[in-house]
């Protein structure tokens, strides 16, 4: 076998090699510019008239969040406002007077129908029941979510 | 189903499965082409057998991908490609070896493969949810430490190169370490998930540095240094270094707080020097590294071999390499497992072993990005602990045969000769592609089904 084939091939085999990398790069770089937003998504699969019953308030669904235990018992903020952020912030919605509450503790927020509760690196944690959330968490009525000392829900 | 809350997320991260059939493709191509190069560099003509093994090759790589198609379908798609080109390569480097010396390796290791590729597939089938690994942390962490153990038992323990790191069962010889590594990432990640407040908020400030209450780190604390001792004990340099690396990202990452580097720093260079004053193989393999040429050539105690014949065959290969088959790898003794990166440096060139580099990197950097976007803790620190220690390998390993750091006997992952470190590494694979399938999958839509259909009952599938 003469010198230039074995040249070739040698050659040929680190382009074979750098076009993999470079094939794996492109494919890392369309992987995090390339996902399409789930908003337009949503807006293209859901047909108009099958979004309009939609828009009007469902029968059963909350309207305001309140805190039914706690130092700030009996406060509430209508969901109308969402996202709500919950903390000791001054900049809360619902500002609680706990000493275990971070200044800026979780949120609630909505997706689409649902209601979710998302704590934001607080420190003492978000409790749903006994678990700590560590992702953010679908919330139905009368969910019971516990913030430091202060227990608060979704009301009708 | 798969659109999904607005304001929580900012996209939805797309399969993918295509990209990665294609990326396999081309990784076939580099394993399948690196084998028919061998063959027509050192006999001439392509190999007789490059159809039975391009195509046994085919069916593990097509077996791995059916079975992320089925289990994990939102799993990031460069991974398994890249590990694949990995192995293929490094299968093609055995065999070039191995036509010099006239062994049979490259075919104990496509067995071996062959075993990894099965127990990926059978993680991904059984671990359907990474965050079950939480329940073991305690169960792995007394199992890395049996398995630490066994090599010391007599009658299946055995030294080979110094090191006390194997067990022989009959005809099979098995490194525990390897398993152990992974099975410590699993219990370091499960009990920091549980303390980690306690390790970063509770305790006292000494020095800019926030010492962690003794009750808090003490378990997870002895828990390493047993680890750590019983390596020393038995010479694998190596381990040790990996596993003291691994503990300190894991706590740095887990508690946020950079004093730990600091620490971590300070008591790697005590160590050092200790196990330097007292430990003569490590003065020695130190020695070796500050002045390789006292230990080379004819009436020298020759033990600098290994690290000069490396050096020379990648300054022979130069830039561009001799062209694989067209080297002299055989001259480096264990060329074929913990030096296979010197063979690669000689026969590919710096452009070969620059691409080698890369496909580490982006192998750990799709790690790191599993890890951010993991949505629970968990999988955050397993995902950075399975990719740190195999930064940390790469780093020792690659250090040590290019002469930057001294000589550690470790596997390169996924390349070396040496059957528990490709099983162990592929199983770390799965466990990677299991986290980031779960990080990557939109969340389930739990809404209430319209009015309409309120009464009916349907099936839902949730995942």
């Amino acid at each position: 076998m003469s010198e230039l084939t074995l040249f070739l091939i040698k050659i040929s085999y680190l382009a074979i090699l750098w076009i993999f990398v470079l094939s794996a790069i492109s494919v890392v770089r369309s992987d995090m510019f390339g996902a399409r937003m789930p908003a337009t998504a949503r807006e293209a699969a859901a047909p108009k008239s099958r979004r309009q019953p939609k828009q009007k308030a469902r029968k059963g669904s909350p309207t305001h969040v309140l805190v039914v235990d706690g130092a700030n018992k009996g406060e509430r903020a209508d969901l109308s406002q969402a996202p709500i952020l919950i903390g000791r912030g001054a900049d809360a919605a619902i500002r609680l007077d706990d000493d275990y509450v971070s200044t800026r503790h979780a949120r609630i927020a909505a997706s689409g129908d649902q209601w979710f509760v998302e704590d934001l690196g607080s420190t003492n944690g978000t409790y749903i029941g006994s678990a700590r959330i560590t992702q953010p968490t679908t919330l139905t009525l009368g969910t019971q979510v516990r913030i430091g000392k202060t227990l608060l829900e979704l009301r009708k | 189903m798969a659109q999904q809350s607005g304001a929580l997320m900012q996209f939805v991260h797309r399969r993918r499965r295509g990209a990665e059939l294609f990326l396999l493709i081309l990784a076939l191509v580099v394993g399948v082409g690196a084998y028919a190069a061998v063959g027509l560099g050192v006999k001439g003509k392509v190999p007789a057998d490059i159809v039975s093994y391009g195509g046994w090759l085919a069916v593990l790589v097509i077996a791995a991908h059916i079975a992320v198609r089925m289990v994990a379908p939102y799993a990031d798609p460069v991974l398994l490609p890249i590990v694949a080109a990995l192995n293929g390569l490094g299968l093609a480097v055995i065999h070039r070896i191995d036509l010099a010396r006239g062994n049979q390796l490259a075919r104990q290791q496509l067995v071996w493969m062959t075993i990894g590729v099965a127990l990926f597939v059978g993680t991904l089938l059984i671990l359907r949810d990474h965050r079950v690994l939480q329940r073991f942390t305690y169960t792995s962490g007394l199992a890395a430490i049996v398995l630490l153990l066994m090599p010391m038992a007599p009658g299946i323990g055995k030294t080979v190169n110094g090191a006390r790191i194997w067990i022989h069962v009959g005809s099979m010889s098995f490194q525990p370490g390897e398993v152990a590594k992974v099975l410590l990432v699993v219990t370091f990640a499960g009990y920091l998930v549980l303390h980690r407040d306690a390790l970063a908020l509770a305790g006292r400030r000494v020095a800019m540095i926030d010492l962690p209450r003794g009750r808090d780190l003490g378990p997870i604390l002895a828990m390493w240094v047993v680890s750590l001792g019983i390596l020393v004990f038995q010479h694998d340099l190596g381990s040790s270094l990996l596993f003291f690396g691994l503990f300190l990202i894991m706590l740095y990452v887990a508690t946020e707080r950079a004093g730990w580097l600091v620490v971590g720093a300070t008591l790697f260079v005590v160590g050092s020097y200790l196990t330097y004053v007292f430990i003569g193989h490590v003065r020695e393999r130190f020695q070796l590294w500050s002045d390789v040429w006292a230990h080379y050539g004819p009436h020298t105690d020759d033990l600098g071999r290994q690290s000069v014949e490396t050096m020379f065959g990648m300054a022979w290969g130069g830039l561009i390499g001799r062209g694989l088959g067209q080297g002299a790898p055989w001259r480096i003794p264990f060329a074929e497992s913990d030096f296979i990166f010197g063979a690669i440096g000689e026969e590919l060139g710096l452009t070969g072993s620059l691409a080698v580099i890369l496909l580490y990197g982006l192998i750990v950097e799709r790690a790191l990005r599993a890890a951010l976007i993991s949505r629970d803790d968990i999988g955050k620190l397993l995902a950075t602990g399975l990719g740190g220690t195999l930064a940390l390998q790469v780093f020792v390993v690659i250090g040590g045969v290019t002469h930057l750091i001294p000589l550690t006997g470790l596997t390169t992952p996924f390349l070396s000769y040496g059957g528990s470190s490709l099983v162990a590494n592929w199983v770390i694979v799965a466990i990677l592609l299991r986290i980031s399938d779960a990080a990557r999958r939109p969340l389930p839509d739990l809404s209430l089904p319209d009015d309409a259909d309120m009464d009916e009952t349907q099936v839902v599938k949730l995942t």
